[in-house]
C-alpha cells in the first residue's frame, strides 16, 4: 500500500484555489457583488485571496465594513491605513440614528445591541449601495450551525434566511440566478479551519492588527471574561480594576463584547503553536454568541452574517 | 507553489441513518483525530437528548454532528453538513454528511457530488435494507470510485464473522452491477470503537484495516493528469497594457506554456502564451489549480466558454444530449419546459425533450415514465437552444455535469449527468474562418440586422417592409427581405399551417435570416408568425441589438377589409380553416421593440423604422 504524505502546503494551495474560483464566479455572475471587511485576520484572508483571484487587474468591486463605532481603535487604524496602501473603494456602513440615540453595549443587551448595529447596519448598507451578493468570511468550523451553511447562500426578500430555500450545492457548479427582491451571501472560506488562516497568513506574509499578537494591556475581568479597556467610554462597575496585563485576542469585533486571552505569543509562530495546542473553539471569547445552543442561527435568520 | 497532484483533499460522503450509528461514527471519527474542540465536546458530555441511553459524563457521539436548531425544533432536515478532520498523513478530509432519511435521494446526490469515497453503513443487526441499495445507486451515479462498507454494530451480533460475511456479499454484488472499482468492508462497533480508527481484539477473524487506516490508504482511482485539458472560462481579466487574460480552474488534465488549445464553443485555436497568478507566471498548471490564461493572438472568449486541448479529446459542441436527471423541484419536469442548464460558469435555456426511464433506485430497474417527481432518477433527452461542448459525466464531473434551473423562481430542480451527445450535432465541428462577422461589417459599412415584422395577415407587414427597403437602399444599406409567403415557394414548401408547422417555419426562416444577417445584410422578415414561442425561439438566436421585434398592429376588421390576397373571403367561407385572426389565434407580442400601425401614413412607419436601425 502506498503511504503518501500530503503536506500542510499543498492543503493550503487547494483551499487557495478553491477560494479563487468561488471569487470569480461572483464577480461575474451578480451585478454588483461587495467584500464585506471586518478588518481581522479572516477579512485580511479573503482581502489577500481577492487580490490573488483578480491579479493583475485590481478588485472589481468594492468593500463595506459594518462600523458599530464600538471597535477596537487600532481597528479602524488598521482598515484605513490598508485602504489607502492597496487604494481600495472602502464603503461604511453605521447606524447613526442608533448611535445618535446612544445606543451602546452597555444601554442594550448584547444581543440587542448587536441586532441594532450590526444586523440593522449591514441590511441597511447593502440596500443603501443596491448589493445583490456580499462576500464574508465565514466558515464551516466556526459554530456547529455553521456546519450545514452553503457557499452560495440565498437571502430572501428583507435579507431573510429561510432554511427551506436554500440551494443544493453540486460540483463547483454554483446556481447564482436570482429572482426579483433575492440576494446571496458568499463564503469563499467555507472549508477552512482556524488553523488554515494563521498558517496561509504566516505563509502569505498578510498584514493583520497587532491585536492578535501578546502585549501588555489595560483590562478589566467582567463575568468571567477579560474585557481591554480600549477608550474612556467603558463605565466601570464597582470593585473593577484596570490591570495591566499580556493578553492577545482570537477574534476581533466591539472591544467590549470581546474576551481577551492570557497570552506571551507575540509573533506568529508562537500563535500558532499556542493555537495547534488549544482546546476551545474560537467563538468562545465572543460574548454574542452564548446566548443558547442555536443563537447564532437565530441571528441569521435575522441577517445577521 | 506545489503541485496539487497529491490530491490533498478527500472528500468523504457518508451514508446511513441515525439508527445505523452513522452520527456516532462521524463524532467519533472527529473526536479520535483530534478534529473536534474541547469545549464541543464538553458539551458532548453534558447535554442528552431524549432517549439517550449514554450516561452523562461520557461524551454522546453522536452531538458533535448535530443539526440545526431549526432542523431539531420543526423536525425538516436540511441537507448536508461539512466538517472536517486531518489524517495522520497530512491528507485533509471534507466529510459530507447527508441525512439519511428514505426520501431524501436528493441529499444523498449532493453530498455524493464530489466525492471521492463513501462510507456505507449498514446495521449488522438489521441487515442490508432497501435504502443501502438506494445511497450506493446514488454514490455510484454520482461517480463515488471507492465505497467502504462499513458493518456496524458488530457487538451486538456477538462479533460474529457470519453476520459480516452476509452483508458484505450483498452490498458487494451491487456494488459490481453498478460498477463501483474499488469496495472495501470493515466491520466494526462506532459505539464501543471497535475498527474505527485501531484494531480491536474482539474479531481477530479480522485482520484490517481499521476506517482510519483506510482512509488514509486510500489514494485516487484515476490518475486526474492523464484527462483531457479542460479550463471553463469564468471571467475576463483586463488590466493594463493591453492585457486580456482568461481567468478560471483547471477542471481536468493539465496545460502549459505553448500548448495549443481550441476555444470549443467556437472552434477557434491558439497557443497558450502564458500561465499567470498573482505569485508569478508556471510553466504548467495541473487539474484544481485556479489561473488565468493569455493567449498568443486574439481569440473570442466570453465567460461561459470551454478552452480544451486539441487533438482526438477535445471537447465538440453538440445541442442534444442524454443525461441523467436526479430530480430535485417539488414540481415535477414539465415536459416540453425551457429551463436554464447551468455547468460550470455557462448557462444555456434548454428543454427536457423526452423521459426515457425512470430509474429504480433500489432494484436497480428502469420503469417506463412520463415525468419525473422530486427524489427521482431518470435518463432523459435533453435539447439545448445552442450547441454546447458537455463531456460525458464519466469524463469530469465539471464538463459533464449541469444543474436545471427554473427560469421563474431561480431554484435549482435537478441535478444532470451528461452521458453522451446525440445525433446530428455530434460530428460537426463548426470551422471558422478568418474573414468574419467584423471583417463583412467593415466592407458593408453598416451593422446587419434582423427586423422581424410579425401581424395579421393582410396587416400591411410586406407593404412596410417594401417601403423600408427602398428608403434603406437609397441610402446605401444591403438589404433584404424573407417573405412568409414567398418563402413557402421554395425552402419551405413541405409545410402547412399546422401550429407545428408554422413552428417549423418560423424555425428555418430565423436561421435563414441569421445567417444573411451574419453576412452583413439589414434583414426585413414579413412572417404572420402568431405564437409567441416560436417568436422567442427566433430571438433567442440572436444577439442583443440583432433582432428588432416589430408588430404590425392592425384590427382583424380593418385586415378583412384591405385583405389584398382573399384570405379572409376565403376563410369566412370555410376552405381556410387554418387562418390566423379567424380559426387560430394570433398572440400579440408582450413587449416589441416597435409597434407600427398598417394603415395610415406609412412614410412615418418607415421613419420610426430607419431610425430604429440606423440610430438618429
Amino acid at each position: 500500500m502506498s503511504q503518501t504524505t500530503v503536506p500542510y502546503e499543498a492543503v493550503l494551495d487547494e483551499l487557495e484555489a478553491e477560494a479563487i474560483h468561488i471569487y470569480r464566479e461572483t464577480a461575474a455572475a451578480f451585478r454588483d457583488p461587495v467584500l464585506l471587511y471586518s478588518i481581522g485576520k479572516d477579512s485580511s484572508v479573503l482581502l489577500h485571496l481577492a487580490l490573488k483571484a483578480f491579479a493583475p487587474a485590481g478588485l472589481p468591486f468594492p468593500l463595506m465594513h459594518v462600523d458599530t463605532t464600538w471597535k477596537f481603535q487600532e481597528m479602524i487604524a488598521f482598515r484605513d491605513k490598508r485602504v489607502a496602501e492597496l487604494g481600495l473603494d472602502l464603503r461604511i456602513s453605521t447606524n447613526e440614528e442608533a448611535r445618535t440615540e446612544g445606543v451602546s453595549p452597555f444601554s442594550h443587551g448584547t444581543h440587542e445591541y448587536t441586532r441594532i448595529m450590526k444586523t440593522v447596519a449591514l441590511r441597511a448598507g447593502i440596500d443603501r449601495y443596491g448589493f445583490d451578493a456580499a462576500i464574508g468570511g465565514a466558515r464551516r468550523d466556526e459554530e456547529r450551525s455553521r456546519a450545514k451553511e452553503r457557499i452560495f447562500s440565498l437571502r430572501e426578500p428583507g435579507h431573510r434566511w429561510d432554511p427551506r430555500k436554500q440551494r443544493p450545492e453540486f460540483w463547483r457548479t454554483a446556481n447564482t440566478t436570482l429572482s426579483e427582491g433575492q440576494s446571496m451571501r458568499v463564503f469563499p472560506l467555507s472549508n477552512w479551519t482556524e488553523l488554515d488562516v494563521w498558517r496561509y497568513i504566516q505563509r502569505e506574509a498578510i498584514d493583520i492588527p497587532t491585536l492578535y499578537f501578546a502585549k501588555e494591556r489595560p483590562v478589566v475581568e467582567r463575568d468571567g471574561a477579560l474585557i481591554m479597556v480600549d477608550d474612556d467610554r467603558f463605565p466601570l462597575r464597582d470593585g473593577e480594576v484596570v490591570q495591566m496585563r499580556s493578553v492577545r485576542f482570537r477574534t476581533l469585533g466591539c472591544y467590549p463584547l470581546t474576551g481577551a486571552v492570557e497570552s506571551t505569543a507575540d509573533n506568529l509562530s508562537d500563535l500558532i503553536a499556542e493555537m495547534e495546542n488549544s482546546t476551545m473553539s474560537e467563538r468562545a471569547g465572543r460574548l454574542i454568541d452564548g446566548e443558547g445552543g442555536g443563537s447564532m442561527e437565530a441571528k441569521k435568520a435575522e441577517g445577521y452574517f | 507553489m506545489t503541485t496539487t497532484r497529491q490530491t490533498p483533499v478527500l472528500h468523504l460522503v457518508t451514508c446511513g441513518s441515525v439508527d445505523d450509528g452513522k452520527s456516532t461514527l462521524i463524532g467519533r471519527l472527529l473526536a479520535e483525530t483530534n478534529s473536534v474542540p474541547l469545549d464541543q465536546l464538553e458539551y458532548a458530555r453534558q447535554t442528552r437528548r431524549g432517549g439517550s441511553t449514554i450516561p452523562v459524563g461520557e461524551v454522546d457521539f453522536s452531538l458533535l454532528t448535530d443539526g440545526l436548531e431549526a432542523e431539531r425544533e420543526q423536525g425538516i432536515t436540511i441537507d448536508v453538513a461539512y466538517r472536517h478532520m486531518n489524517l495522520p498523513n497530512g491528507r485533509r478530509v471534507l466529510i459530507a454528511d447527508a441525512p439519511g432519511h428514505e426520501q431524501y435521494t436528493r441529499n444523498m446526490a449532493v453530498a455524493a457530488s464530489n466525492g471521492d469515497v463513501a462510507v456505507l453503513l449498514v446495521d449488522a443487526a438489521r441487515g442490508v435494507r432497501p435504502q443501502t441499495h438506494r445511497h450506493l445507486t446514488v454514490c455510484a451515479l454520482m461517480g463515488v470510485k471507492t465505497v467502504i462498507i462499513a458493518v456496524n454494530k458488530m457487538d451486538l451480533v456477538g462479533y460474529g464473522q457470519a453476520a459480516f460475511d452476509e452483508v458484505v456479499e450483498v452490498v458487494q454484488t451491487t456494488a459490481s452491477r453498478l460498477g463501483v472499482p474499488d469496495v472495501r468492508s470493515i466491520p466494526m462497533s462506532a459505539a464501543v470503537g471497535d475498527n474505527v480508527t485501531s484494531l480491536t481484539n474482539e474479531m481477530p477473524w479480522f485482520d484490517g484495516p481499521s476506517l482510519l487506516e483506510s482512509l488514509c490508504d486510500w489514494e485516487p482511482v484515476e490518475d486526474t493528469a492523464n484527462k483531457p485539458f479542460r479550463f471553463p472560462v469564468q471571467f475576463i481579466v483586463r488590466a493594463e497594457g493591453n492585457f486580456r487574460g482568461y481567468a478560471g480552474t483547471v477542471v481536468s488534465g493539465e496545460v502549459s506554456r505553448g500548448d495549443e488549445i481550441v476555444v470549443a464553443d467556437s472552434g477557434r485555436t491558439a497557443m497558450v502564451d502564458r500561465i499567470v497568478t498573482f505569485d508569478g507566471d508556471l510553466e504548467q498548471a495541473v487539474s484544481g489549480q485556479a489561473v488565468t490564461l493569455t493567449l498568443d493572438h486574439e481569440v473570442d472568449v466570453t465567460r461561459g466558454d470551454l478552452i480544451s486541448g486539441v487533438g482526438p479529446t477535445a471537447a465538440q459542441p453538440a445541442d442534444r444530449f442524454s443525461a441523467d436527471l436526479v430530480w430535485l423541484g417539488e414540481e415535477p419536469l414539465a415536459h416540453g419546459r425551457s429551463y436554464l442548464l447551468v455547468s460550470g460558469s455557462r448557462s444555456v435555456p434548454a428543454t427536457v425533450t423526452n423521459v426515457r426511464y425512470r430509474l429504480d433506485v433500489v432494484s436497480g430497474h428502469e420503469h417506463s415514465a412520463r415525468l419525473l417527481n422530486m427524489n427521482d432518477v431518470g435518463r432523459v433527452e435533453i435539447a439545448t437552444d445552442r450547441p454546447i461542448p458537455m463531456d460525458p459525466y464519466s469524463t469530469s464531473r465539471d464538463t459533464g455535469g449541469f444543474l436545471l434551473v427554473d427560469r421563474v423562481t431561480a431554484d435549482t430542480v435537478a441535478a444532470g449527468l451528461t452521458r453522451h451527445a446525440m445525433r446530428r450535432s455530434f460530428n460537426v465541428v463548426p470551422h471558422s474562418y478568418d474573414v468574419d462577422h467584423e471583417a463583412r461589417v467593415r466592407l458593408m459599412g453598416h451593422e446587419g440586422k434582423v427586423v422581424w415584422l410579425t401581424g395579421l395577415p393582410g396587416s400591411g407587414k410586406s407593404s412596410i417592409a417594401d417601403a423600408a427597403v427602398r428608403r434603406l437602399h437609397a441610402l446605401g444599406v444591403h438589404t433584404y427581405v424573407l417573405d412568409g409567403d414567398n418563402v413557402r415557394t421554395g425552402l419551405n414548401k413541405d409545410l402547412g399551417f399546422t401550429p407545428e408547422d408554422r413552428a417549423e417555419n418560423v424555425r428555418r426562416v430565423a436561421e435563414v435570416s441569421k445567417l444573411m444577417m451574419d453576412s452583413g445584410l439589414v434583414v426585413f422578415v414579413a412572417l404572420v408568425s402568431p405564437y409567441r414561442s416560436d417568436r422567442l425561439s427566433a430571438k433567442e438566436l440572436f444577439g442583443q441589438g440583432e433582432f428588432l421585434e416589430v408588430h404590425v398592429d392592425t384590427s382583424v376588421e380593418v385586415c378583412a377589409q384591405r385583405d389584398p390576397k382573399g384570405l379572409y373571403a376565403k376563410a369566412a367561407a370555410g376552405s381556410l380553416p387554418n387562418m390566423t385572426g379567424m380559426g387560430q389565434a394570433y398572440e400579440v407580442p408582450e413587449q416589441p421593440d416597435l409597434i407600427l400601425h398598417g394603415v395610415g401614413d406609412i412614410e412615418a412607419s418607415v421613419t420610426a423604422l430607419t431610425i430604429a436601425i440606423l440610430g438618429e
